[in-house]
């Protein structure tokens, strides 16, 4: 019996290997020769490991996938995460098991912690490429640092800018009154107080909710300097006391009385057109206008910010060293920064995330595509954005995560 | 002969996964896995798993959870059949079994969430005017600490599948005539049940119950829809823990799951302890003489227990389709300001993948499945033996081992072997689980026919060969196709194997769902639970139509 097994399981990945060995290509690759590398790219088929928990944002990919198609015949597959961290997990995994050619993921969306363990276990396709894509000659670079410096760690051309993040607030002016909003985190504090139940943020280790801690770690934090440094274990407690301190606070006041929380932004959202939450918080600027334009939020929401400063930061994109279409990851990468596909990015009907491309550094035609977006009613202006603040070195995410849990995490 | 394949064919794939992926989990649960580092025998992944916080209440929630939602089921089924058995009520019923039964439980959890969300359908119909809610109240109904809202989405998918196998076991106790000794002796309709009747079909649906607890203690979709989240039960941590980018996670995950196992067998163990006391309480009221004539209270209050808890997923399904088309649709109104076609459009061609992934993995092991039952029942004809209770043991085999515990080893071997993530290991994996409805559906209609067709055709000399494919498959298309229904349908509510042995490269509408459930976008929820919903309803609807189609000028054949 056991005979029979093995010769099935042996005829059955002699099957999948078949099919696999088919599309090989690990020759070396040069990006600066494209033309090489768009020959390359053809036929081949991207996974391309991205957050699939919005719809405006799968039907942005859907897009861009038709496109390719049509273009340079690469078939984009969009393998959609419920957190970025499992496709790291996955060519771990694969590096594990010796797998170093014809992995299963050939392109992330990623940045911070998840790009800092990649670039440490040396997990990405090297040397530096990103700066080699033709159209990196667009890319922003003076005016946004954090491009080059995704949350402290130097990316050295080992991922692709592909849009930018800023932390702002909405509400429903209908429900809350302007003069009532909270200036910052101390603020946002004593507003819960007021209102209770009608504020919370999404369950930490998701992105969002951890995006909140940071940023009242930034304003509570004795210190600033101290976060652009990895955590040393024995100052951890002392630096995070007033983090935790507003959370002790906080967490009686919020929506379930922070028995629950919302999985992520997008059931925030839901929360907010639904009047069980006041104020609710994205990292795009644009998603409320995007959720206007979608019938998912009343036309009367708006955006607000903090006067002193919200946590701000680039996403990029990644192939990880073992990819099996790395041609095809490039190419895609290198059309996701295109002026075309950043624009069509822009537009908060579409998705709304900024660009990372300097305006003034396109051609006439590609700064038309960006001056006829309508940012929509919701959509501070930058001038309006306020300062931005850093995102702390990732591994302090990891140790407040850890204590999050501890303390919230786990009920009582 | 081909048919003696069948038995062992069954035996094999029922068998054989469950054993590889238990040791693969039981090994690297004791530290051993060559690939990672763990070359020696040790304690360390359960010293790790007992130092994570509040690990204890995730497994004891895991083991209530199972508990209760056996109970109030099997104990809903035992008074409804016993309040309403014979009655044009409990006939209707009958009828609803199937299209309840089809739904996949992540669907009917999504109905559920919707209907008693504090922003849900249920608000909504009374508020603001009855409750002066006029906005929504700040309660915790989904993802409640107390496992409330988990278990009853998990209760109103069990009710239909203990109901089915009571069914299936009722004619064999005669009740019609038992039931009348008993009323002729004084005794109540559900006291005379309980007494007279349960006692010789409980043995018989045991099994299945066992299934029920395994399912419940063990449940990753359902639990991840409405059960707590601080913490989550068991089984949801032990996913989380298996997609952890530090892979030495995978010790600590393979250690929970030997948790996870452990609380099932407990669940099981303290359910035989149950069955003792009930059957203890039973012999002592029985004795004690009284007949509880009055029982209309009762009667009336498991009717209501049975409609709701059917209306509950017809109506959050109906709330879903709404969903699905709504544009702004804000609280307390109850009908959508807006209704848009545009949410399809937008949904439709990220559908397209996992449908085809669905279709092709639902028909293929369906096909696979009634393959392999047709020729063990082919084999019980010849061999003139039945299978007996070994062998339903090892039917019910994949359905007792919680999915967590095997699924885990069964997707580091395949990832060994190389196949993992391929459409073959998913085929593979979902016939474990399609195999046992599969033969469990097709047992009683094949044992019922009537064997003298067979003797005719025999008289008339005709070979086994042609008996077999010229008289008996035919007269058999109608119960063949229900099977294949069934096992349709079982393979379209597979979660957990698909999202691990599918390795996020192959979904199905199922895994696309869950996968935005925590997203909570509504719109699209309803999309794809709406999916989730009408492929079952389609498989059942072919195999009512097809038959109807091919018997119409035979009048023997019509139902």
């Amino acid at each position: 019996m056991r005979w029979h097994v093995r010769a099935f399981f042996l005829s059955a990945s002699m099957l999948a290997l078949g099919s696999v060995v088919a599309s090989a290509d690990t020759q070396t690759l040069n990006p600066e020769d494209w033309p090489s590398v768009l020959e390359d790219a053809r036929g081949e088929t991207v996974y391309f490991n991205a957050w699939g928990g919005s719809q405006n944002i799968n039907a942005y990919i859907e897009w861009a996938g038709a496109a390719l198609k049509d273009r340079y015949g690469v078939t984009l597959k969009h393998v959609k995460l419920e957190d970025t961290a499992s496709a790291v997990a996955t060519v771990v995994a694969e590096k594990a098991a010796g797998r170093d050619e014809e992995g299963t993921v050939d392109l992330i969306w990623i940045n911070g912690e998840n790009f800092a363990a990649m670039k440490r276990q040396g997990l990405i396709l090297s040397p530096g490429w990103a700066e080699k894509l033709p159209n990196w000659a667009y890319v922003d670079v003076e005016n946004k640092p954090t491009i080059r410096t995704d949350f402290t760690v130097p990316v050295e051309g080992l991922e692709s800018p592909w849009g930018m993040a800023k932390l702002v607030f909405f509400y429903d002016s209908e429900r809350t009154e302007v003069s009532t909003l909270p200036q910052d985190a101390d603020g946002l504090l004593a507003w819960a107080k007021e209102n209770p139940g009608r504020f919370s943020y999404p369950q930490p280790p998701d992105f969002i909710g951890s995006s909140f801690l940071k940023q009242v770690l930034a304003e509570t934090v004795e210190d600033p300097e101290v976060l652009l440094r990895p955590v040393e274990e024995d100052s951890f407690a002392d630096v995070t006391k007033p983090l935790f301190d507003y959370l002790d606070a906080l967490n009686p006041v919020m929506w379930r009385s922070g028995r629950a929380y919302p999985q992520n932004y997008p059931a925030m959202k839901q929360l907010l057109a639904d009047a069980e939450l006041d104020i609710i918080f994205a990292f795009n600027p644009a998603e409320a206008s995007n959720a206007i334009a979608n019938g998912e939020l009343p036309e009367t929401v708006r955006s607000f910010t903090f006067p002193e400063g919200t946590l701000s930061n680039t996403h990029f994109l990644t192939i990880p060293y073992n990819a099996s279409a790395k041609a095809g990851a490039l190419v895609t990468a290198n059309f996701l920064l295109s002026p075309e596909a950043q624009a069509r990015k822009q537009d908060p009907a579409i998705w709304g995330d900024p660009t990372v491309l300097a305006i003034d550094k396109l051609e006439a035609e590609d700064r038309a595509r960006f001056d006829a977006i309508d940012l929509g009613v919701a959509t501070l202006r930058p001038d309006e954005l306020g300062p931005a603040l850093d995102e702390p070195h990732p591994s302090w995410l990891e140790h407040i995560e850890t204590e999050w849990k501890r303390r919230y995490g786990v009920g009582n | 002969m081909l048919t003696r394949l069948g038995p062992i064919l069954a035996i094999v794939l029922l068998t054989v996964p469950v054993v590889f992926g238990l040791a693969g989990t039981l090994l690297p649960a004791f530290g051993y896995l060559p690939a990672l580092g763990g070359t020696m025998f040790e304690l360390a992944p359960f010293r790790q798993l007992l130092a994570e916080p509040a690990i204890l209440s995730s497994a004891v929630m895991s083991l209530v959870v199972g508990l209760v939602t056996a109970a109030f089921s099997i104990v809903s089924v035992m008074l409804f059949t016993a309040a309403w058995g014979g009655t044009r009520i409990f006939m209707r019923m009958q009828h609803l079994i199937s299209p309840l039964l089809s739904v996949p439980h992540a669907g009917a959890a999504f109905a559920l969430a919707f209907l008693i969300a504090p922003s849900g359908m249920i608000a909504r119909l009374i508020s603001p005017e009855l409750t002066g809610w006029e906005r929504p109240p700040d309660l915790l109904i989904v993802h409640d600490p107390m496992g409330l809202s988990m278990m009853t989405g998990l209760i109103v998918k069990e009710i239909p599948f203990l109901l089915l196998v009571t069914l299936a076991a009722l004619p064999l106790v005669k009740p019609a005539r038992t039931r009348a000794l008993i009323a002729s002796m004084g005794y109540g309709r559900i006291s005379g049940f309980v007494f007279g009747l349960w006692p010789s079909i409980y043995p018989q649906i045991r099994l299945p119950v066992f299934a029920v607890i395994a399912f419940a203690t063990s449940v990753v979709d359902v639990a991840t829809i409405l059960g707590p989240t601080t913490p989550a039960p068991l089984a949801v941590r032990l996913v989380r823990w298996m997609n952890d980018p530090d892979l030495s996670m995978r010790f600590l995950a393979s250690a929970g799951a030997v948790l996870q196992l452990g609380v099932t067998a407990t669940a099981i163990v303290i359910w035989m302890g149950l069955e003792k006391f009930g059957a203890f309480l039973r012999e002592r009221l029985a004795c004690a003489g009284r007949r509880y004539r009055s029982d209309s209270a009762l009667r009336i209050g498991v009717l209501v227990v049975m409609l709701v808890s059917a209306g509950a997923i017809f109506i959050g399904m109906a709330a879903l389709a709404l969903w699905s088309v709504a544009g702004l649709w804000q609280y307390p109104d109850l009908l959508p300001a807006r209704f848009e076609v545009r949410n399809w459009k937008r949904v439709l061609p990220n559908l397209m993948d996992p449908l085809a992934t669905t279709l092709s993995v639902a028909v293929v092991s369906t096909l696979i499945a009634v393959v392999i039952a047709v020729l063990c029942f082919a084999r019980e004809d010849e061999t003139s033996r039945s299978a007996g209770r070994g062998a339903l043991t090892v039917l019910y085999l994949p359905l007792l081992v919680p999915q967590v515990a095997f699924l885990f080893g069964l997707q580091l071997f395949f990832i060994l072997v190389g196949i993992e993530a391929t459409w073959i290991a998913l085929v593979f994996v979902h016939l474990v689980f399609v195999l046992p409805y599969a033969w469990l559906s097709l047992r009683d209609p094949w044992r019922a026919f009537d064997r003298r067709y067979d003797q005719i055709a025999a008289g008339l000399g005709q070979g086994a060969a042609r008996r077999f494919f010229l008289v008996r498959l035919p007269m058999m298309t109608r119960p063949l196709l229900a099977v294949a229904a069934i096992g349709f349908s079982v393979s379209i509510g597979l979660y957990l194997p698909t999202v691990l042995i599918g390795a996020g490269r192959l979904t199905t509408i199922t895994t696309e769902a869950v996968a935005l459930a925590s997203g909570g976008n509504r719109r699209v929820i309803g999309i794809y639970a709406f999916m989730q919903m009408v492929l079952p309803a389609a498989g059942f609807a072919v195999a009512t139509i097809v038959p109807a189609l091919i018997f119409r000028r035979y009048r023997d054949m019509h139902v």
